[in-house]
């Protein structure tokens, strides 16, 4: 199947969301039930690799300011940039997109082949705005605070690394945090995770939702489904960066 | 009642359906019969909409389903309860839930209310406390008495059923197969049944449609179909020595060459 075809699909999956909800209640329920799946589900992953990005950046920079011409404290506004700016939006959906979308795409990928999205049709539900609606919304809540609170992690991380390495003392990083903030990066970075957010979402869902065949399929597609949101977060990243910054 | 009329199907080059028209009569079991690949699954997914047909139409008494708008199908579609091959039950529910879903979708009635209707059914069903387990948990022919619960919960006209019988052992079909034609009998259903399984067309087939390489090759009822000449339909119902010559004691016995009232405790002595 082309390029084309695909993406052609892919936006008519998206215009067939849109439509009236057969029961509001059941469509709430199933978004909070997503919430907890992705939100709460990926907490965990978020926290771990957010606190090392930090700490090993942190190590890093250190490694490579010889200059005693440079101040202490400028580690402290690297860690908090390149957190901020690229660690936070991208590294942590990259993981999200091997997370949540593999997971999206097995469990439609596997409703699918057990006919249970056939069984939805029947009963006279629209499955593309009752499966996949909920699941893209919710990571649209959802990310975006991972997001945040993964700045938060990360550049904890970094001042912890480097008053455990003895790099810095906390209030020389404190210090550093504080010196040429730009608000703006942190609004960058919550544009970037609201589109990283859709890509590793619908693009599981639909890799998921017209799988053929078996089992064996079901994984293909999975693993297809993070293979292209990891390059499509990689080109939107770019895109952004440059229309952005 | 649901008719269908020169239905035309084809997946690019192949035509799976040839010009098959027929009427499925409400109150009774329709059976849709025929070897693998004859075309009986996409025949009842074109009647409930999972796939359209290249040409022809389908009429749900008086509606015509071909011709209807998207919206009005979803309508005709509550009406309409489909049991799957595979059950098709939603693992990550448990019965209760997975039987209640309907009723959560498109009632507003409060969990007593729904819960005394879920209870109903898995009752009907002959399925006594099995609420609080997974789908995981219970045997094949449970998993199909699931299904039709969940089909049957909010009161269908029309019941179809693909391949009820399929890995399911004689006893367990034979419970599946009667539970499916009294529950047909006693809301009056219009239930159409894909299957391949002698017992079934013999029990239940009411109104019978063989499918031959997608075209319609014969049409009738368990006790006709006995007595049919149809050389590809008799290669197909008695595939085997023994169910021939259970066809031609049948004969025999309507000829009369047979007493039909003889003791077969004395011939067996």
């Amino acid at each position: 199947m082309s390029f084309f075809t695909h993406f052609g699909r892919y936006l008519l999956m998206i215009r067939g969301m849109m439509t009236r909800p057969e029961n509001m209640r059941m469509y709430w329920k199933e978004f909070m039930h997503q919430c907890v799946e992705i939100g709460i589900g990926s907490l965990g992953i978020v926290m771990i690799i957010s606190v090392f990005m930090g700490a090993v950046s942190a190590v890093q920079t250190a490694y490579q300011l010889v200059s005693p011409l440079i101040p202490k404290s400028t580690i402290a506004q690297i860690v908090r940039d390149t957190v901020i700016l690229e660690f936070a939006p991208t590294v942590v959906c990259i993981v999200l997109a091997g997370v949540v979308g593999s997971k999206i795409a097995s469990e439609l990928g596997n409703m699918r082949v057990s006919e249970q999205i056939d069984a939805l049709e029947i009963m006279g539900i629209n499955t593309k705005a009752y499966l996949i609606l909920p699941k893209i919304a919710a990571t649209l809540v959802t990310i975006p605070m991972l997001v945040v609170l993964s700045m938060g992690l990360g550049i904890w991380g970094g001042r912890l690394a480097g008053s455990l390495s003895n790099i810095l003392s906390t209030d020389t990083y404190d210090t550093g945090l504080l010196e040429n903030f730009l608000p703006y990066n942190v609004i960058f970075a919550l544009y970037k995770s609201y589109t990283f957010a859709f890509i590793i979402s619908s693009i599981p869902a639909y890799y998921g939702y017209y799988v053929k065949g078996g089992a064996l399929e079901i994984g293909r597609s999975s693993t297809k489904s993070v293979v292209v949101s990891c390059i499509m977060i990689l080109f939107a990243d770019y895109i952004l960066a440059a229309m952005l910054l | 009642m649901i008719e269908f009329k020169h239905i035309i199907k084809s997946f690019d080059e192949k035509i799976v359906l040839n010009d098959v028209s027929h009427v499925m009569q409400t109150g009774l079991c329709n059976l849709i019969i025929g070897t693998s690949g004859s075309g009986k699954t996409v025949l009842q997914k074109c009647l409930v909409g999972l796939l359209e047909p290249n040409s022809g139409e389908i009429v749900y008494d008086d509606q015509s389903f071909t011709g209807m708008e998207e919206d009005q199908r979803k309508e005709l579609r509550q009406q309409i309860g489909m049991l799957f091959q595979g059950s098709a039950l939603f693992d990550s529910m448990t019965v209760q839930q997975n039987v209640m879903f309907p009723l959560d979708m498109f009632t507003k009635k409060n969990f007593a209310e729904k819960l005394k209707r879920v209870n109903e059914v898995l009752e009907r069903v002959n399925l006594k406390d099995v609420n609080p387990k997974y789908p995981a948990e219970l045997s094949g022919g449970m998993k199909k008495r699931v299904g039709i619960a969940r089909a049957i919960v909010l009161n269908p006209k029309y019941l179809f059923c693909d391949e009820p019988n399929s890995g399911l052992d004689p006893q367990t079909s034979m419970v599946i197969d009667k539970l499916i034609y009294d529950i047909t009998k006693e809301f009056n259903m219009t239930t159409v049944i894909n299957t391949h399984d002698m017992n079934s067309v013999m029990e239940i087939g009411e109104n019978i449609i063989y499918l031959y390489n997608g075209k319609k090759e014969w049409s009738g009822n368990n006790k006709e179909i006995i007595y049919s000449k149809n050389e590809k339909l008799n290669a197909f119902i008695f595939a085997s020595e023994f169910l021939q010559d259970a066809k031609d004691m049948r004969m025999l016995e309507a000829r009369g060459k047979i007493d039909q009232n003889r003791d077969m405790d004395e011939l067996m002595k």
